[in-house]
């Protein structure tokens, strides 16, 4: 079965209302381009998943500029003044998690799971409001698995099937983000026949894919980042 | 010429880094430690976005779009390094295989409390990998300045901010001592060179046991 197609065609099944896990973290892993169809087609009224909200300007952050977001359940907003301002004003609502519980609940999402059980926060504001649990002498919260009706990808490489590769820190939260969603839309730098990829350098393998888009060449969205460079 | 606190601080942390420890830099001074990091000690720094063996901040004309740390700096790897996911990322930290992790603090308690990542109504920009990094590393070190931009004390009683974690410190290393906290009690180990044993005491806002014998300086 090949799973390629356009940009347009793809992203035409996200609806109004929906809930949308995007991968990556920071830059890297971003899927640029099937956030920028997402915000041209104008749908409306999105919860979003996602790490961080980019930078302003950049990526996801367009999308909750353009007041296309209601709410936004992420980790860490500290590049983003400009969506920690709309989440002081209200413009949008705003969930925190501990960065390796957002993974997990979402991990937990792909396989099927309900939820798990972890001490991360008991001490803190965070564990308000979560249902608090004993097992085999340990304190925890239950914390809830988390899926989404779209999830939106970025890989290196990737093969008609739906194969995927990522490259280095652009990894992140997209392997995990690519099983937990009913439609997951993957936009790849590059597209190889079927058979080229070596199964065991395979990171997200074809079966949670539904989509696969080629971007061609980089916009300027996934260059370097000037004042990211320190040395 | 003495060097800049934050320097002093970074350097002294540097020595608490074991050969071929598995080590998690947070942002500000925990960052400031790979500029005196021996790299003889062939330790492995781990980025939350899924780097193992990162090695410092590059130049431009090595940068790499795909290579960044956790606060989007462009990175080199040390031979050995390897990428994953973030899920792995956690479970290196949750299940223990993290040694050692270096954070900043707002606020500290006298029995070892952190408050790093919220001031409620000013400062909520979530709180990222830290709280998992606070609670897990197998030995948390605190690198900060001994008091705030409005020179009162960090180290307090009881922190008035939301906490990061409950009792997590093992050691707090300031421009002006190296403090310990053991069996919920603050201890002052060592005195920097510029400092004295009263100014440490008068910014300080918690009772600290000050052993009766002369501390090493750094």
């Amino acid at each position: 079965m090949n799973k390629v197609t356009n940009i347009i065609d793809a992203i035409s099944i996200i609806k109004d209302g929906q809930t949308i896990m995007v991968g990556g973290f920071g830059v890297p892993g971003t899927p640029f381009m099937l956030i920028e169809a997402l915000l041209q087609q104008g749908t409306r009224h999105l919860t979003l998943i996602k790490n961080e909200a980019n930078e302003p300007h950049l990526g996801v952050s367009k999308l909750i500029e353009a007041g296309r977001v209601d709410r936004l359940i992420t980790s860490h907003l500290g590049l983003n003044t400009t969506v920690l301002e709309l989440m002081h004003n209200k413009k949008i609502a705003v969930e925190f998690n501990p960065q390796g519980i957002l993974v997990e609940r979402i991990r937990c999402g792909g396989a099927g799971l309900i939820g798990f059980i972890s001490d991360i926060g008991i001490d803190t504001v965070l564990s308000q409001n979560k249902q608090a649990i004993t097992l085999n002498g340990q304190k925890g919260v239950v914390e809830s698995a988390l899926r989404a009706d779209v999830a939106m990808i970025h890989a290196a490489v990737g093969d008609d099937l739906g194969n995927l590769v990522y490259e280095k820190s652009a990894r992140n939260f997209n392997p995990a983000m690519a099983t937990a969603a009913d439609i997951v839309i993957a936009e790849v730098e590059s597209i190889v026949n079927t058979g080229s990829l070596d199964p065991d350098t395979i990171h997200t393998p074809s079966a949670f894919v539904d989509r696969v888009v080629e971007i061609g060449k980089l916009q300027d969205e996934y260059g370097i980042l000037e004042h990211h460079v320190f040395a | 010429m003495s060097l800049p606190s934050r320097d002093k601080i970074a350097r002294r942390a540097e020595q608490e880094i074991i050969a071929g420890q598995v080590v998690n830099l947070g942002i500000g001074i925990p960052t400031l430690i790979l500029k005196y990091l021996n790299w003889e000690k062939r330790v492995q720094i781990h980025s939350e976005n899924g780097i193992l063996g990162m090695q410092s901040h590059c130049s431009r004309e090595t940068a790499d779009r795909n290579l960044i740390d956790a606060g989007g700096g462009y990175i080199d790897l040390v031979k050995g390094a390897s990428f994953f996911d973030s899920s792995l990322s956690f479970a290196l930290v949750r299940g223990g295989r993290l040694d050692i992790a270096f954070l900043g603090a707002l606020e500290i308690s006298a029995r070892g409390d952190l408050a790093n990542w919220m001031i409620p109504g000013k400062y909520t920009p979530g709180i990222g990998g830290g709280m998992e990094l606070a609670q897990k590393a197998r030995r948390l070190i605190i690198t900060t300045l001994h008091t705030n931009r409005k020179g009162q004390p960090k180290i307090i009683e009881s922190c008035n901010l939301p906490l990061t974690a409950k009792a997590c410190i093992d050691r707090i290393i300031t421009e002006l001592a190296v403090i310990d906290v053991v069996d919920d009690q603050l201890k002052l180990v060592e005195i920097a060179e510029e400092a004295t044993l009263e100014e440490i005491v008068e910014k300080t806002d918690a009772p600290l046991m000050i052993p009766d014998r002369n501390l090493p300086q750094f």
